[in-house]
């Protein structure tokens, strides 16, 4: 892949636009760079990263101006919070007002939506600065950012010197391109951001490990809260009874910041708690013995690299050495998630997807036969054959004569899964520590090799489960693989105790010292030192 | 663009003929009743009379300021369109979120209608593809609603004879709640659909299912009947589809689980084509919207929110009085005819008007009620007007029925200012008895006058009577009331003739 040349950007002193949230904010503060430089910064990188095809648009104008109006604030001495002048990236299907919202669909191609997502307007209430909007699978539905119309999302890490130094070219007849790697999914496009440096925090969606499976493969921090913690309103559902609005973020401590600025009762979602949500500052942990961590054992699936196992395996002894209790746990119901998901999240689908008839927004066929055949054809030129399969097989379940068999059954398997998470941590376990992903990313070219429901059903094992019983997970970047790759796991907390959850999260992930990727584009942008140059490794 | 809409509440009201379990107990008749009381022939095959059973799904919009699931006004006869918000127009990422009003509406009915509320009730959606149904789905309540398992009792009147009342009782299933699909307009001429998402067109929607069988048999496959739109049709449809089916089946033909129409200028059933045919309609449950949770004072958490929770038993205190009751105070309190308590309390609003007169005249109740249903109702239905819309008050009517009771004016007299006061001119009664000079004549000497020259001019009457027919005293006290133009009291002329002629 031949790198375009940037241009450089104006000298930020020895700010580095690498650093996390809390330090830019504090920077911002003492005028040591401003919103607008910060908001360049990113859009520049966002042009000479072009090629990983993370944003599906970029909302330069609108950017710069936020950015412009939070330099006012500063000015003033007037910020409005953390976030303030903090560039960020939202997933292709959160609405936001006069920026295009695709769903990566031609269903949605050149849809303005006329309101912001309730979460949009918390970050841009908090002055937060909207970038644009990153790729996805087509509706949220797939596991590697492939299976959208603006094409596949590209890992960064398959750009970067780690990966270059360990890749052996597959042949001498195949191109090097052929060697990148997906960014998982479905929020893809929002991992690959956050993972290149082009903004410092990004919304995905989680519904099936739809935040989590991809932060681990860009080696990011993927946080899906509590079902009910944050708002879904202006989120386009895949599954309404699971879908989280995900954060995604380059340390633990930036996902309890924009947790913090999301999380609330919203008049608008009737599905959120009333509970008043206190925002919190992580505490630094040093003492982890009076914690019970988890091995849930079923999470050893088929599948499973030997590798991914072993950085579990030493994990959990990293929490055994430091003094923590560690227990084998079952969730003997695991097993089951896979189908009985499967058929929760097709008739929702097929639910979902019924609005999108060609009447009133997105693709309308020219077909005017009838109604009902502008209907046909508008659906089918207007979704892929993901959707429409999704579709046919919901509606099949939903049928009056199967709806017992499939969808209250199915219904009644979630109970299990979700009673399995209660009785253990009615044992006493606080967090669940588990793999994220079977293994680390693979190359497009071989994960293009099987469809999307096969790959779906692979790559989400691990993940599903806890979006079934509702509770907050979190993807941690633990090591770099041997082909220089992410892996990353995955703790699983208890309703609502994100502070808990997080604050284990935060402990690991000092202990683990992950490595930052290194990125030539990306050197090229920042004037500040690189931290953790020196890629202390986990493994 | 189109909309999604205010909802309403509908129940499912079941009425039954003598099938089913009652009829074991009842002899074979060569006729049975049907649900609303007609007669069914017995059937031709000689063995057991038809019986019909009759369900109704009663569609009534409620009376909120803003539509069911979003904040948007409910507003009667408003621009199409203009009353539509995001989620009324289904788009993507919407949520609804229930209106506690309309929540309360329908506990509020379902306890008028002796129902069991349940204290969790869910919704669901049920999904179709229509122009007017933006979401592909509508949201109702199809396995848990707010309301199950009460009756509603009421009476008619038997052959048409208000003195011959039958009381009856229907069973109502559910009440539920329902998003309201949207309106489409057929334009046939530029062969389009317009759409008005609106939805609030203060509606009243009946359909009807209907089936037929033999007692003591299972019910027969039934039909539902669309396009109903008055009480008056609604009877109509139901007869014939009765009438229907029973030939269909003595024909032997048989029943189709089908949706019909209603042609109310045939007067007839028809197989609808159009959107109906057999849907499967996906039922799901709504997971936007968690299981709807009513409290009463026992279950009432403490420190709670009273704007976020619905309390039944706060609602039970404050239920109106229902119309029976409304009914058995107005017989006990005035003394008026059970029967005449009905049209009372059916008149919108001609209870509080006969009230309101009762408070402010001498006169007695029962005295009233003639005056306001003869005289005021009969106004009222000629001009299609409301009591409220009465051009004569309460207050002007006592003021008149007190002229009458006082005995300043006959009742002849009373119609003529009762007219008068009808043209709305703003004219007091006294003004118009001064202007018409229609008060009775007070002087007695005056009075004696005009008696005696009527006495003096019917010589052969006044024989008559001194002869024995007393009757022909009638005649000469309308000769006097003549004379005085109405302004005679008659029993005072009675009193005065009757003397004089004795002297």
């Amino acid at each position: 892949m031949k790198l375009e040349c940037v241009p450089t950007v104006s000298e930020l002193g020895s700010i580095s636009i690498l650093g996390q949230i809390t330090n830019i904010s504090a920077a911002l503060k003492e005028g040591q760079v401003t919103p607008t430089e910060l908001c360049q910064r990113c859009l520049a990188l966002i042009r000479s990263t072009q090629f990983l095809n993370a944003y599906i648009t970029v909302a330069e104008e609108t950017a710069l101006k936020q950015a412009e109006e939070s330099e006012k604030r500063y000015r003033r001495g007037q910020p409005l919070g953390e976030l303030d002048g903090i560039p960020i990236a939202v997933k292709d299907n959160f609405n936001t007002a006069g920026i295009e919202t695709t769903c990566a669909s031609n269903m949605l191609k050149g849809y303005i939506s006329p309101y912001n997502a309730t979460v949009v307007q918390k970050l841009l209430d908090g002055g937060a600065v909207l970038l644009g909007k990153t790729n996805l699978d087509e509706f949220a539905m797939g596991s590697g950012s492939t299976d959208g119309v603006f094409g596949p999302v590209r890992n960064p890490w398959s750009y970067s010197r780690q990966y270059k130094e360990k890749i052996v070219p597959r042949s001498d007849s195949e191109p090097e391109n052929s060697n990148w790697v997906i960014t998982g999914g479905s929020s893809g496009g929002s991992a690959a951001a956050v993972s290149a440096f082009t903004c410092f925090a990004a919304l995905g969606s989680d519904t099936g490990g739809s935040t989590r499976n991809p932060a681990a493969h860009c080696g990011v921090v993927g946080l899906k809260p509590t079902y009910g913690l944050i708002s879904r309103h202006g989120l386009i559902p895949l599954v309404n009874s699971m879908d989280v609005p995900g954060i995604l973020t380059r340390c633990v401590d930036d996902a309890a910041v924009v947790l913090g600025s999301l999380a609330g009762h919203d008049p608008k979602d009737s599905t959120t708690v009333q509970d008043i949500f206190q925002p919190f500052a992580l505490p630094s942990l040093t003492d982890v013995s009076k914690l019970s961590i988890g091995i849930p054992k079923e999470y050893h699936a088929p599948g499973l690299s030997s590798e991914i196992l072993a950085v579990w395996s030493k994990a959990a002894d990293l929490f055994k050495n430091a003094g923590a209790k560690v227990v084998e746990v079952s969730l003997p119901h695991t097993h089951y998630s896979i189908v009985c998901y499967h058929v929760l999240c097709t008739a929702e689908v097929a639910s979902n997807m019924a609005r999108f008839d060609g009447l009133e927004y997105g693709h309308r066929s020219d077909m005017n036969k009838s109604t009902e055949s502008m209907y046909a054809a508008t659906r089918r030129e207007g979704f892929s054959d993901v959707v429409r399969g999704r579709i046919l097989s919901g509606n099949y379940f939903l049928l009056k004569q199967n709806y017992e068999d499939y969808f209250v059954k199915a219904q009644k398997v979630r109970r299990l899964i979700a009673n399995d998470f209660v009785k253990v941590f009615g044992s006493g376990v606080d967090i669940l520590l588990t793999p994220t992903t079977l293994s680390d990313a693979v190359p497009y070219v071989e994960f293009i090799k099987e469809d999307n429901r096969t790959r779906s059903t692979q790559d989400d094992i691990l993940t599903q489960a806890a979006n079934m019983a509702g509770l907050p997970a979190v993807n941690v970047p633990t090591a770099l693989s041997g082909r220089g790759l992410p892996i990353g796991l995955q703790f699983i907390g208890r309703s609502f105790q994100e502070k808990q959850l997080l604050t284990v999260a935060k402990w690991f992930e000092k202990q683990v010292q992950f490595p930052m990727i290194q990125l030539e584009e990306v050197k090229k942008h920042d004037n500040g030192v690189l931290q953790h140059q020196k890629s202390a490794s986990f493994s | 663009m189109a909309a999604r809409g205010c909802g309403g509440v509908w129940c499912r009201v079941l009425q039954r003929g003598p099938g089913g379990s009652c009829s074991a107990s009842r002899p074979r008749r060569a006729v049975a009743c049907n649900a609303r009381g007609g007669a069914v022939p017995l059937g031709q095959s000689g063995l057991a009379p038809w019986a019909a059973v009759v369900g109704l799904e009663i569609h009534a919009q409620i009376t909120s300021n803003s539509k069911l699931f979003s904040g948007s006004q409910v507003q009667f006869a408003a621009p199409p369109n203009s009353l539509v918000s995001f989620f009324d127009a289904s788009l993507p990422g919407t949520l609804p979120v229930l209106n506690r009003r309309c929540v309360e509406a329908t506990v509020m009915t379902g306890l008028a209608l002796n129902c069991t509320i349940n204290k969790k009730s869910l919704f669901d959606r049920k999904h179709y593809f229509y122009a007017d149904l933006p979401a592909g789905y509508q949201i109702t309540q199809q396995r848990v609603p707010i309301a199950v398992n009460g009756s509603l009792s009421y009476s008619l009147c038997k052959d048409n004879k208000m003195s011959q009342m039958v009381t009856k009782t229907v069973r109502i299933k559910q009440i539920q709640l329902e998003q309201d699909s949207g309106k489409s307009l057929h334009d046939d001429a530029r062969s389009q659909t317009l759409i008005d998402l609106n939805r609030a067109e203060g509606q009243l929607r009946v359909d009807a299912n209907i089936s037929v069988h033999h007692p003591g048999e299972p019910y027969g496959v039934r039909t539902e009947v669309k396009n109903i739109n008055s009480i008056r049709f609604l009877a109509k449809a139901v007869d014939y589809e009765i009438q229907r089916q029973i030939k269909e089946l003595e024909n032997g033909g048989t029943v189709l689980n089908e949706t019909r129409a209603f042609d109310s200028k045939l007067g007839c059933t028809v197989p609808m084509r159009d959107k109906e045919g057999k849907q499967d309609y996906r039922f799901m449950p709504e997971p936007n919207l968690p299981p709807l949770i009513l409290y009463d004072a026992k279950s009432l958490p403490a420190n709670v929110n009273h704007q976020q929770v619905v309390n039944i038993d706060w609602i039970h205190e404050r239920l109106p009085d229902l119309p029976s009751v409304k009914r058995a105070k107005l017989v006990e309190l005035y003394g008026i005819l059970p029967e005449h308590s009905f049209t009372l309390v059916n008149e919108d609003g001609l209870m509080d008007f006969f009230e309101d007169v009762v408070k402010q005249t001498q006169m007695k109740p029962k005295k009233v009620i003639g005056w306001i249903l003869s005289d005021l109702l009969s106004h009222l239905k000629q001009h299609s007007l409301t009591a409220k819309e009465s051009p004569i008050s309460s207050f002007l009517l006592a003021d008149l029925l007190n002229l009458l009771e006082n005995g300043d004016i006959s009742s002849s007299a009373a119609k003529q200012v009762f007219e008068e006061l009808w043209k709305g001119e703003g004219k007091t009664p006294l003004e118009i008895v001064k202007e018409k000079q229609l008060e009775l004549i007070q002087d007695q000497e005056e009075l004696e006058q005009i008696c005696q020259a009527v006495i003096d001019e019917r010589e052969k009457e006044v024989m008559a009577i001194k002869g024995g027919n007393e009757k022909v005293i009638n005649k000469l006290i309308g000769l006097v009331r003549k004379a005085t133009r109405g302004r005679a009291n008659p029993l005072l002329v009675k009193q005065i003739l009757e003397k004089k002629l004795s002297e």
